[in-house]
Formats: structure tokens, sequence, C-alpha cells
């Protein structure tokens, strides 16, 4: 079991190095042109990383320790990252509400229970069919119902195709609220709770929560950024959560990348409420096959 | 002018001479009035509580509101759609039924355009502390796209704040005149103030001619307008994708709902105004029995779109759409339901159509049946939608699951209401009520004939 996990998690490092390779090779190259300003307490940890030409090697880890990108200022965070279109694929037939996108999102994004970007819902089709769980987060829809309403531009669509909010601007009407057929975003009713830091707001990050203003899932593009996975993705222990670019058509879970196409043609992907137009970027695969049975254990969700 | 004044016969006037009923209606203006500055003082009072609830709300945020999650909108947005509604009245009298001829309602043109004026300020108001930021409102004129529908709304709320406020001021400058030349027994600052507002009002035909052509260009604007600002805020809901607002039949149902609750503010007022200013001889018994058959048409246009409204739906029950509905017909809000459509809609129908109960004081009591009915009608519009999602409600605090407004939601919202009756007794104390020159005009007229 042990070594089950070790194994589990040397594969994990391997995917993130992998997503991080190109980031890490120039960074690499930096720091070798700088070695004599080497730095006394560099580890000698060594971890496996992908070069540029697609062979394995083992490098420093302080090698690979990307520069740390500053949070994006509003109007970068408009832009979107060039080339990218992000897309998330719940497979319904592995999640056992475990919980732990909900609490790395909490954890990431400085939320408490009370206004968490994920939920994972019981849901059930119809009387006969049996109950499943549904992590749902932001759809990141296309045709944003969210942003065709708001009055002032504080929710964009970006190129990435992710849905952002500049809590900067966000006027706090709520009408993105009452817009979203998924009840996707939450309202900072009062002073946000969080933990005390100094970081700078930027809509990337979606921290420090402002009062009065809207908040939803963002897919952590300031993570994107980094060629890192959101916490959702990297934390789920029973490999729900797919991400990826359909650019690249490629998505991971974290421990096994596939073929976005692939996935949603062989396991008959599809999206919430296709019929309401807003074409969303979450896809689901159906509760078909499950990994478990379904139990009742909202052991967790008592907020 | 006079062509549009016909069937003089039927104008209820006092037998009086025209120096007389000038004294009747600006008797008030210059006599002190006890009751007047109680009444002002209880006005202030409530909405002196409604700013303390306000500052709360500014230092708390909205978590001072039962507003949560999924009840994101509360009576905050439920009261800006009924003092929308209101508004709409000045429309209704001052341009609709004097384009229509009605001459019998001259009287209660000023009125009408008072409330107008005063429900829309107050709408403006409400929906600014509806807001979780109220600090970044510049940001509406700094960053608004005209695609959002509230920026529709915005711009229609300012066209139709403006229109109604002039033509409120035109159709009241020749009275401003007679104030000025006339009350001559008033503090220094009221003086100078109608003599600035006059604006070199003399009296001249020439003067008359382009006033009565600026009103009939106000009064033929106002309409699309009003039509414009009412139909615009049912879109605030049309345009979503909620079960329970995605109807196309918001539009004419929130304007004729509209008209109907102007007809009853209308009337509630005509009852205190005549009451309280001794205008028994101007407010007729036929204005109230004219208005109460007002009030029935429209009610009845009301219960056309009600039925349309509600008959598709509850027919189909289709998923959230009849989760929604089933609420509200038999379910947590069906008291409310019931009685907001029974009580305030088909009992004024049904007795309103027997010409005893269109007297004065009876009718004045169903008004108010009608205006409190047209208010929890708002809230049954607004909030048992938003707790009607497609996706389930699950894993939230007790409190996101019902809405039970709090203490400084009340405190506003009756602030809001005592901000309209403080505007409107403002303009009453500081104007005359009645067009005394429109009167004088048809008391010619009558001469004449």
């Amino acid at each position: 079991m042990n070594e089950n996990k070790k194994n589990q998690s040397a594969r994990r490092k391997f995917v993130k190095a992998f997503l991080t390779g190109s980031v890490g090779a120039v960074a690499g190259k930096k720091l070798l042109s700088s070695l004599s300003a080497k730095d006394e307490n560099v580890s000698d940890e060594q971890i496996t990383a992908l070069s540029s030409d697609g062979k394995l090697i083992k490098v420093l880890k302080s090698q690979v320790d990307h520069p740390h990108h500053k949070p994006a200022s509003p109007s970068e965070a408009r832009k979107g990252i060039y080339g990218k279109k992000f897309v998330l694929i719940v497979d319904l037939a592995k999640c056992k509400n475990a919980r732990k996108c909900i609490d790395s999102c909490e954890k990431h994004h400085h939320l408490t229970p009370d206004r968490p970007f994920i939920k994972v819902l019981k849901m059930q089709d119809n009387p006969k069919a049996s109950p499943y769980w549904m992590p749902k987060k932001c759809f990141q829809c296309d045709n944003p119902p969210c942003v065709k309403v708001c009055p002032v531009g504080a929710t964009y669509k970006r190129t990435d195709n992710i849905v952002l909010i500049d809590n900067d601007r966000c006027i706090g009407c709520r009408f993105c609220m009452a817009a979203c057929p998924y009840s996707a975003r939450v309202f900072n009713w009062g002073k946000p709770q969080t933990t005390e830091d100094n970081q700078a707001y930027s809509p990337e990050t979606s921290v420090p929560s402002k009062i009065g203003t809207v908040e939803k899932c963002d897919f952590c593009p300031d993570l994107l950024r980094e060629n890192k996975l959101p916490p959702c993705i990297t934390s789920c222990p029973n490999g729900v959560l797919y991400f990826g670019d359909a650019n690249d058509d490629t998505v991971t879970n974290g421990e096994e990348t596939v073929r976005l196409s692939e996935l949603l043609r062989d396991k008959a992907g599809y999206r919430y409420m296709e019929d309401l137009g807003t074409e969303p970027n979450v896809y689901y695969l159906p509760p078909v096959d499950r990994m478990f049975p379904f139990q009742d254990n909202t052991e967790a969700s008592d907020v | 002018m006079s062509d549009i004044i016909t069937k003089i016969e039927r104008v209820d006037l006092p037998e009086k001479d025209f120096e007389n009923i000038e004294d009747d209606l600006l008797r008030h203006i210059s006599r002190p009035s006890r009751n007047y500055r109680i009444w002002m003082g209880i006005l202030l009072l409530i909405i002196l509580i409604g700013i303390v609830a306000y500052v709360r709300q500014l230092k708390y945020g909205l978590a001072v509101t039962a507003m949560r999650d999924y009840t994101s909108w509360g009576i905050y947005i439920s009261n800006f759609v009924f003092f929308v509604a209101v508004s709409l009245v000045g429309s209704l009298v001052s341009s609709i039924l004097r384009l229509s001829k009605a001459s019998w309602a001259t009287p209660l043109n000023r009125i009408s355009e008072i409330i107008a004026i005063a429900a829309i300020i107050c709408a403006s108001i409400i929906i600014i502390v509806d807001m979780g930021r109220p600090d970044r409102f510049l940001n509406v004129f700094l960053y608004g796209r005209i695609q959002s529908p509230i920026i529709w709304d915005v711009i229609i709320i300012a066209t139709y704040l403006v229109i109604s406020f002039l033509l409120f001021f035109v159709s009241l400058l020749p009275d401003i005149g007679l104030c000025r030349d006339r009350l001559t027994n008033l503090p220094k600052w009221q003086k100078n103030w109608y003599r600035l507002l006059a604006c070199n009002w003399k009296d001249k035909p020439e003067q008359y001619a382009n006033l009565k052509k600026i009103i009939a260009i106000l009064e033929i604007m106002v309409i699309p307008v009003a039509f414009a600002i009412h139909t615009i805020t049912s879109w605030l809901f049309a345009t979503t994708w909620r079960p329970g607002w995605d109807s196309t039949n918001l539009g004419p149902y929130f304007v004729s709902g509209a008209f109907m609750v102007g007809a009853a503010c209308i009337i509630i007022a005509m009852f205190f105004i005549r009451k309280n200013l001794r205008l028994h001889e101007y407010i007729t018994h036929k204005h109230f029995d004219n208005m109460g058959k007002l009030l029935v048409l429209l009610s009845l246009v009301y219960l056309y779109f009600n039925i349309n409204e509600y008959l598709g739906p509850a027919f189909k029950m289709v998923g959230a759409e009849g989760e929604h509905i089933t609420e509200l017909f038999v379910g947590k809000y069906a008291p409310m339901y019931w009685l907001v459509q029974l009580g305030g809609l088909v009992f004024p129908i049904l007795i309103l159509i027997f010409r005893p109960f269109r007297k004065p004081f009876p009718i004045m009591i169903v008004s108010s049946v009608v205006l409190i009915g047209a208010w929890l009608k708002r809230f049954l519009i607004v909030i048992p939608t938003l707790q009607h999602t497609y996706l389930p409600i699950q894993d939230v605090d007790e409190s996101y699951l019902h809405y039970i407004p709090t203490w400084e939601e009340w405190a506003i919202t009756f602030a809001s209401f005592a901000g309209v009756l403080l505007i409107i007794s403002v303009l009453i104390k500081l104007y005359p009520v009645l067009p005394i020159w429109e009167i004088r005009e048809q008391k010619r007229l009558i001469k004449a004939n």
C-alpha cells in the first residue's frame, strides 16, 4: 500500500514535470549560465523531467524550480494564455464524493466553506437510475450568460476559454448570479474571512477576496501560467477530473494523460444542459461502470 | 388645446369665482400646519432608522441582509420593481388620460406627476442600496456595457426621470407664477424660490401657447418611455436563463401590473389630499367613481396577463419550472400567492364593479389592498424563482434555503416608502397640488359655452 502510494506520487511528479518541462528547460539553462552566482543552500534532490528532445533526464530539483510568476495585472488577466483552450472532463463513474477537490480549492483560493467554488452534488437522473456524485464548478461557457449581463464588464471571456472576474471592477449587482443557470457563482456577502496576506489582488488568483463582489471557479490561471495543474485535479484521489488543452487534444488527471477527442468519443462525453446553448467547456463522462457503489457518505459535507 | 377639452359639461368644478378657487388651492402653502410638521417628523424618523440600517450594511456588507447565494436578490429588488411600477402612474393620468380627452381627470394631473417623480427617485436610490459595492457606482458610467440590460435600465430610468420632471415642472410654471404674485406672507427664501422658479412667467398668451406645445410634446414622449421603463425592468428577469423568468410574457405582464398599481396609488393619494387640504369640491365622488372604473379595467387586463403567465407552465409542469409553479400554487409560497392573486386582484375587480364601493372611503381601502398585493406580487416574482435552480441546492447552510428579510432590510424598505411620501409631501406643501391654470382654462371654456 505504502509502496503503491509512493509509486503514485512519483508518477504524479513525473506528469507534473512533463507539464513543466519546457519551462524547466529554460529555467535550467538560465541557471547554468549563472552558476557563479550559486546559492549555498541548493539541495541536491533530483527529479525526472522530459527534455526538449524527448529524453528522460535527471535534473536537480532546484534547477527546475521555475521563476515564480508575478500575478497577472487586471489588464493582462483579460487576455488569456496564448494558444490555449482549456477544458475540464469529469468522469462521473469515478467520483465517490471524497471532496478533496473542494478542500484543495478552498486552500488555494483562501475560501471559507460557505462560499465554495466546487460543489459535489448528489444527482439522480430518474427514479429508477442509481444516484451518482456530480462535481460541479464553473462551466467556463463559450456563450456565457454571466458575461452577457454584466453591466460593467467585470466578468469576461478570455481567449483560453476561461471566464474570469475582475473584483476591482465588480459593482456587486449580482445580475451574473441570477443569470448563471448552473449556480456557479458565490458572493462575498460580508467581509471575507481569509488567511491574512498582503498578496496583491489579481483576477487570475481571485485572491484576496473582496467584500461585495462575486467569485467563482477560475480554472486557476495563475497556476496554468506556470504550467501547473489546478489543485482540484491533482488532489483528487480517484482521478475523476481531467484537465487539459483542447488545442493539444490532451487532458490529464494527474495520473494518466489521454486524448481529449478519444475520451469524449469513446465514453460518450456530454455537457450539462446542452439545450441552454451556453456551450460549456466542462464535459461529463456518464456514470456507467462505476468504480464505487453509490454511498451517501456526506460526512464531510456538514458545512 | 381647446379642442382637447371637449364635453365640458362633464367636468365637475365648483360654482365659484376664480379668485376663490385660487384661494382654495393656494391656502395650504402659506398656512403653517402642525399636522404637516408631525407627519414630516414621523417620515424623517423612519428614514433615519433606514439610514442607520444602511450604515450597518455599508460597514458589514450585504451579510446584514437575509440574501445569500441562490436567493441573491431580495426585497430591495422587488421593492425597486414596485417603485418603477408606481412611477408609471404619471404617464397614465397626466398623459394617457389627457391625450384621450378625459378632461374629468385634469385635477389629478399634478398628483400623478408628483407620485411618478417621487417613486422614480426612490427606485434609483433603492437600486444603489442593493449594490454590493456602491462605492463603485461610477463604474457603471466608466465601464458601462450597452449589451447589458442593467445599462438599458439605467438609461431609460434617467430618461424617464428627466421627462417626468420636465412634465411636472413645465405644467407647474403658471402656478408658480401665481404663487409668486399672490402669496405675500411667506418667508423670504420661499418668495425668492418662487421668483427663481417662475422663470419670468407673465401669463402672456404666447407663453401659454408655447407651454401647451411643450406639454403636448412631453405627454406624447413620456408614453413610449413609460412602457419601455417597465418592459426593460421586466427584461432584467426575462433575459436570464431562469425557470419562472424565462417568459416572453414578462414585458406586458409588468406594464399592465404597473398601470393597475398606479391607479390604486392615485386613488389613495386623492383620498388623503382631499381630506387634508379640504379639497372636497375639487376632488369629487365622480373622480373616485371614474378612477374606480379605470382600476377595474386595468385589473382585468392584468388578470389576463396573469393567467397567460401561469397557465402555460402550470399545464406542462416541466422540470424546475414545474417545481416553481408547485411551490407557488400549493407549496411554501401558496398562502402569499393566493392572497395576492385573489385578494389583491380578483377581489378588487369583483367589489369595485358595484357603485357603492367606489365611494371615497371604501375605494381607498380596496386600493390599499391592491397596493399591498402589488408589493407582495413583486416579492413572488423575484424571490421564489431564485430558489428554484436547474441544479439541486445541496450542501449549504440552513440559512441559504429560505429568505426571511432582516430588520435592516425592512428598515431600509420602510425608509424608501417614507422617502416617497416625504417627496410627495414636500412637493404638495410647496406647490398647488391641483393645476390651477388648467382648471381656470376649463372654467373659461364652460363659461364660453
